[in-house]
């Protein structure tokens, strides 16, 4: 038998971890931090999170993202000229904020860090009331938030995140993403390579050793196999490696006449910098010319590895030398108020930013289930890359991907790749329940 | 027998950054007793002055070429090097694609100063202070120093590559007797190896051979008595600061045609050339040299996919488990003194 007796100080004790259990509650978990949603806008304004690296290795990237999405913010408003929304194909916009309500917006810094990418978009929902998340530059960044916003009942519009995962296994009623993905870009590139490389080459992955890097070499090793190409070795290189030459040295003797590099960012760059300069590319293996193959391209990066990027292959979600009315509005946009062309990651920022406002829009709510809603199997058009669909299943867009390759003779800084094939969305479609994963139910927080 | 010589290859390279880096943070630790964290911000910064050299030989001034259109559509601008008004387009572009190895002349003074302004201005006012102390006000020092450069030249990486007469690699394989492209090398690893060895050589010799050098062993080994006998040891110690400051931005500079210079590069190489210097043994420069290719040369092999298939893994630890293995064999490290950082 037990007994309880409640003292003073046992009364003092328990209040005050309770007040502190209180204090410590989120704010959208308690009762009043919603109405029917969490973070619903009261006033005339809403507001939005703009979670993008603004330190760290990706923080160019996260800087043309913040462009973006200041411009999406003046074009809701009614600023500028528009851009996108003129071209796009839903009318639902008028350039007068969101449903009448003025967008603001606040920022965090990712610092592409799961942890920190974490603590500011809950630092944006708690403590800045934002009732959407975007941006990143990392799927790890991207699963981190998505998983966080579907828990705190608050739309996560993905920025850059090319894993298979964020929309696959991973996936989440709250999350969706505009951005290709893995899979994708094997598709798109296993022809293209095909038709310029043969059907018989034997390949070497070096593969960043984390999800991405996984995901990536799966889907490139998938496509090339089935056209006849034999995987000769599969090596995992830490993320945090610097220089490659002791992983690209072997990769002669291993009698590979294809190199795979499964990088991105700063392990891209290194790794074909290092590739270049042991001459790789310059070798006749098995009688023909040896390759090098980078499945995500990313037109920052490439700068980074100056005139080694030069006639290699990869693929890339859009770049802003294509001729549509959407792209040509955007970079007419975004050059004119910046002083240079935007990037991938900043095209996709800005179109996840106007398909927010526009399913919020068509949904008449700010509600997450009804934005979830207005988005899920929408078609669209004139943002870019032709006709897309959000697919309902997976909250994946499916939309034409880019094959590119490293310009030879570039004519500016900026004139880094050029397009060699618009691979139809078609092509890059895939049952979605290939990556398993369960999008739940949409969580309105409340 | 090729796959091992190849891997020799590749370490030596790597271990030669690792000793350069590793030989500026002995001779600090050696002269002034200071544990300095930002020595790799020291490297960083050498890799941007070949960054900043390049750029300065590229200062162009704007042509309008109507025939060929921006990507607003807009007549393009084209940047014309002023180094092509002076001495024409044949001879400035020979100085821009030099840019690297004249940056080492750039890099020396101003990596000297830097050097000797660091020490006078912020470090030697933590000389009494624990060795916590100076870990804590250099890391940050260090910290400070990424950022300003972040700042300045962004977060991306910048290709610096190395003049096009040191493009390619030379293909040992043949040379040796092993079948062609077996063992192939960069010319330009190749001559970071030569470069290295050159510093390190001079260093030595320095310390060894002059009147300067021998008064700073001694002042290492007994300060109070080189300072009793009327020499301003000080200043000589101030001297070897920027000595080392300009050892690890020599090796910066020559390092940027290897990976493009980004502003975290200093910190990539730190927390290693920290183990070297461990492990070769606190305070000695011999100790260092050697412990910074051999690390190098075990990390390549580690980096080996029959090696990984083996031991998944061991290329992101095999650093540090050497470390555990010859610091519990040999406490002092390789070629470490009694009584370095043991009281």
């Amino acid at each position: 038998m037990s007994s309880s007796k409640l003292t003073r100080r046992g009364l003092i004790k328990t209040s005050a971890i309770a007040a502190g259990a209180g204090l410590a509650l989120p704010t959208y978990l308690r009762a009043d931090g919603h109405s029917g949603f969490t973070n619903a806008p009261t006033g005339d304004t809403v507001t939005l999170g703009f979670n993008v690296p603004q330190s760290g290795p990706y923080a160019e990237e996260g800087a043309d993202e913040l462009r973006a999405y200041e411009l999406a913010v003046e074009h809701l408003n009614g600023g500028g000229d528009g851009g996108m929304m003129n071209t796009f194909s839903s009318k639902a916009l008028q350039g007068n904020g969101i449903m009448g309500k003025k967008v603001e917006y606040v920022t965090g810094d990712t610092q592409t860090k799961s942890d920190a990418a974490r603590a500011s978009a809950k630092s944006m929902i708690e403590k800045d009331g934002a009732v959407m998340i975007t941006g990143g530059s990392s799927s790890g960044v991207a699963v981190a938030v998505q998983a966080l916003c579907q828990e705190a009942g608050v739309i996560f519009m993905a920025g850059l995140t090319h894993s298979n995962d964020t929309t696959g296994k991973d996936k989440k009623a709250n999350g969706f993403r505009h951005f290709f993905n893995s899979y994708m870009s094997g598709a798109a590139l296993a022809p293209i390579l095909s038709a310029n490389y043969g059907n018989d080459r034997k390949a070497y992955h070096l593969t960043a050793d984390y999800n991405w890097g996984y995901t990536t070499e799966e889907a490139v090793r998938t496509s090339t196999e089935a056209l006849g190409w034999e995987t000769v070795a599969a090596v995992k290189t830490p993320l945090t490696q610097t220089d490659f030459s002791s992983y690209i040295a072997p990769v002669l003797q291993s009698g590979a006449d294809v190199l795979v590099l499964n990088h991105y960012g700063g392990n891209m760059v290194n790794s074909l910098t290092n590739a270049v300069q042991f001459g790789l590319r310059d070798k006749q293996v098995n009688g023909k010319n040896f390759e090098i193959i980078v499945p995500l391209y990313s037109r920052l990066m490439a700068k980074g590895a100056g005139a080694n990027v030069k006639g290699i292959f990869g693929s890339t979600n859009w770049h802003w030398s294509l001729q549509d009315e959407g792209s040509k509005a955007f970079v007419k946009s975004f050059g004119t108020k910046y002083g240079f062309p935007p990037s991938q990651a900043a095209h996709t920022c800005y179109v996840q930013a106007l398909l927010y406002a526009d399913a919020v829009e068509r949904g008449g709510s700010f509600n997450p289930c009804a934005v979830g809603e207005a988005l899920k199997d929408f078609q669209f058009d004139g943002m870019g890359n032709g006709p897309t669909l959000y697919r309902g299943e997976d909250h994946q867009c499916f939309k034409d991907v880019l094959v590119v390759k490293g310009k030879e003779n570039p004519e500016s800084e900026f004139d880094l790749l050029e397009i060699v094939e618009v691979t139809p969305a078609a092509q890059v479609t895939y049952d979605a329940s290939i990556f398993g994963g369960d999008l739940g139910e949409c969580n309105p927080g409340a | 027998m090729d796959a091992i010589l190849l891997q020799i290859l590749n370490g030596l390279d790597k271990g030669s950054a690792y000793a350069l880096i590793a030989l500026g943070l002995t001779l600090i630790f050696g002269t002034l007793g200071v544990v300095n964290f930002a020595h790799g911000a020291l490297f960083m910064i050498g890799a941007f002055c070949a960054v900043t050299l390049s750029r300065i030989l590229t200062l162009s001034h704007q042509v309008v070429d109507e025939t060929r259109k921006d990507f607003l559509g807009n007549p393009l601008q084209v940047d014309v090097p002023y180094v092509y008004d002076w001495f024409g387009e044949a001879g400035g572009s020979a100085i821009i694609d030099w840019a690297v190895p004249l940056s080492i002349l750039f890099a020396i003074p101003i990596m000297l100063l830097i050097g000797i302004i660091m020490e006078r201005g912020l470090i030697r006012h933590f000389y009494k202070r624990p060795h916590a102390d100076q870990i804590l006000v250099t890391f940050g020092l260090a910290i400070v120093l990424q950022e300003v450069i972040k700042y300045y030249y962004g977060a991306n990486p910048i290709p610096t590559p190395a003049p096009a007469a040191f493009t390619g690699s030379f293909d040992f394989g043949a040379a040796l007797g092993f079948d062609p492209n077996t063992i192939i090398y960069p010319y330009w690893r190749i001559i970071y190896f030569a470069f290295a060895a050159l510093i390190i050589g001079a260093v030595f010799a320095f310390l060894q051979f002059t009147t300067y050098g021998m008064v700073v062993r001694a002042g290492m080994a007994d300060r109070e008595t080189v300072q009793l006998l009327g020499i301003d040891i000080d200043k000589r110690f101030t001297m070897m600061f920027g000595i080392a400051a300009a050892v690890a931005g020599l090796a910066g500079v020559m390092y940027t045609p290897i990976n493009s210079p980004n502003y975290h590069m200093g910190m990539d190489f730190l927390v290693l050339s920290f183990v070297v210097v461990v492990v070769g043994g606190m305070g000695s420069l011999p100790g260092a040299v050697l412990a910074g290719f051999l690390l190098g040369i075990l990390e390549s092999f580690a980096s080996m996919k029959e090696v990984l298939e083996l031991l998944p893994g061991i290329n992101q630890i095999i650093i540090y488990l050497v470390a555990i293995i010859i610091l519990l064999t040999r406490p002092r490290g390789l070629m470490g003194r009694k009584g370095v950082m043991e009281e």
